[in-house]
């Protein structure tokens, strides 16, 4: 967006960072894909020099601190991210929230901005720990179709991407119908 | 000069002093109700300085701190219109208050919620409370729904810009409108709906009663959703919380449905349904 004018309604706001973990970001035009890219780059350094791939805690621990640093400099990143990944070693999936003052919290579910305030009650409500794929996509229904219900704006779209042992990839996801207030 | 162009200026048809005093006179005792004599600050934009004392957020050593911050839903279903409410009010940070009740009985058909301004919400709603019995005891019959929320709306028009903080649902029954909800705020906005949340809290409450509002609800389910969709609320806006406050309007009159702790009602609804699966029980 510039203004209020839309450049591009499919722009894919999510980087992979290595085989298991991906990095959404929200935030400042220009900071946003510079922050992304750079973390994207070290990670993979990362991993082409010790020939391992950094797990989802030690991938967010280093983005924390860069974004930390970052904060304190003259020029910092007003980047807010949600960090999504899964450990191969305990076989557990990991999702961290963390927002440009460089606070990260692993959390069950998360999300930034306005949505925040319809998604989280539901989430709050309808998340429980052992549900599966399926159940979730519901979820992620739930709360796209709330955000269609009742933001002034429209948001043009999702894109869904889902992080499992498999390792990354996107999710068909049918945009659904028009949605009113009751 | 100025003179006998004044005189000579007015509109031909203008009636003289004597007619109009009169006219306005009548005016008023049609409806006296409009004839406030409040004192008012000797300034130029009433809402400008009302803000500049009172907005904690700009300035925070602003001389008063109004009473503020409320999660407040009514919603229409086949069994009637649920009304449920938190009971928290807080003045800046301070929580000023956790057992303000915030549902007004206007009569055994008509309630009122109340968000924003603690003061101005009880003064006009208590107002309103006024009005609606002096037409019943005029017309001999119960105000309609949409009459008294009418009322409200034209006064909270007339002082609009003036710095009154208001968010509230009217909500009824009436023989001839049936069950009847209606939206009222400060800037004059009255809207008849089916589902309406106010207050701070609104868009926790909206989340949940959204995902699972039909109309066709049983009255148990309603109560539950209601009940649930206010709790959503208090736990997640530090403005909302204390106790939920639950009636239900069906078509003999309204039903009170209980004052509920939400602290025990938060720990059941995690420990027994498994929600709020990002609170810890444990400490690990």
């Amino acid at each position: 967006m510039r203004g209020a004018t839309i450049l591009k309604a499919t722009e894919d706001k999510t980087r992979p960072l290595n085989k298991h973990t991906l990095m959404a970001f929200v935030g400042e035009a220009g900071d946003t894909v510079q922050f992304a890219e750079y973390i994207s780059a070290n990670i993979a350094l990362y991993s082409m020099r010790n020939s391992t791939q950094l797990p989802p805690y030690e991938v967010s621990s280093f983005v924390r601190t860069t974004l930390a640093k970052a904060l304190r400099s003259k020029n910092p990143y007003t980047v807010n991210l949600l960090l999504g990944g899964f450990d191969t070693r305990t076989e557990k999936p990991e999702l961290y929230w963390i927002d440009y003052l460089a606070s990260s919290a692993p959390v069950p579910y998360a999300a930034h901005g306005y949505a925040q305030y319809y998604c989280l009650s539901i989430l709050d409500k309808h998340h429980h720990p052992d549900i599966d794929l399926e159940k979730g996509l519901e979820l992620l229904r739930m709360c796209t179709d709330e955000l269609k219900r009742r933001l002034p704006f429209d948001f043009k779209g999702v894109i869904v991407k889902v992080v499992d042992k498999e390792g990354i990839r996107e999710v068909e996801w049918e945009e659904g119908k028009q949605m009113y207030a009751p | 000069m100025d003179a006998l162009v004044a005189q000579y200026s007015q509109p031909s048809h203008s009636a003289p002093d004597t007619i109009l005093e009169d006219e306005l006179a009548l005016s008023t005792k049609i409806a006296p109700s409009l004839s406030h004599n409040f004192e008012l600050p000797p300034v130029g934009s009433h809402s400008a300085w009302l803000r500049a004392m009172t907005d904690d957020h700009s300035n925070p050593s602003c001389p008063i701190k109004i009473a503020h911050g409320t999660t407040t839903l009514a919603f229409r279903f086949k069994g009637g219109i649920i009304v449920a409410t938190d009971s928290r009010a807080t003045a800046g940070d301070w929580i000023a208050s956790q057992t303000v009740k915030k549902v007004i009985e206007i009569n055994s058909c008509l309630l009122g919620t109340m968000a924003g301004g603690a003061a101005d919400c009880q003064y006009w709603l208590a107002y309103l409370g006024m009005e609606c019995r002096l037409h019943e005891l005029r017309h001999k019959r119960r105000i309609s729904v949409a009459a008294a929320s009418k009322i409200l709306a034209n006064l909270l028009y007339s002082y609009k810009g003036m710095g009154l903080s208001m968010g509230t649902m009217c909500a009824g029954v009436t023989p001839t409108e049936g069950p009847a909800l209606y939206y009222i705020d400060n800037d004059g906005t009255r809207l008849a709906g089916n589902l309406f949340c106010v207050g701070s809290g609104q868009t926790h409450a909206y989340g949940v009663l959204d995902a699972e509002y039909k109309y066709e609800m049983e009255e148990e389910e309603a109560l539950e959703l209601g009940k649930r969709s206010i709790l959503a609320a208090t736990h997640r806006d530090a403005f909302s919380g204390g106790f939920i406050n639950l009636y239900h309007i069906k078509e003999e009159g309204w039903v009170k449905h209980g004052f509920m702790d939400t602290n025990p009602i938060f720990w059941k609804t995690k420990l027994e349904k498994g929600e709020f699966s990002n609170v810890t029980s444990k400490l690990d």
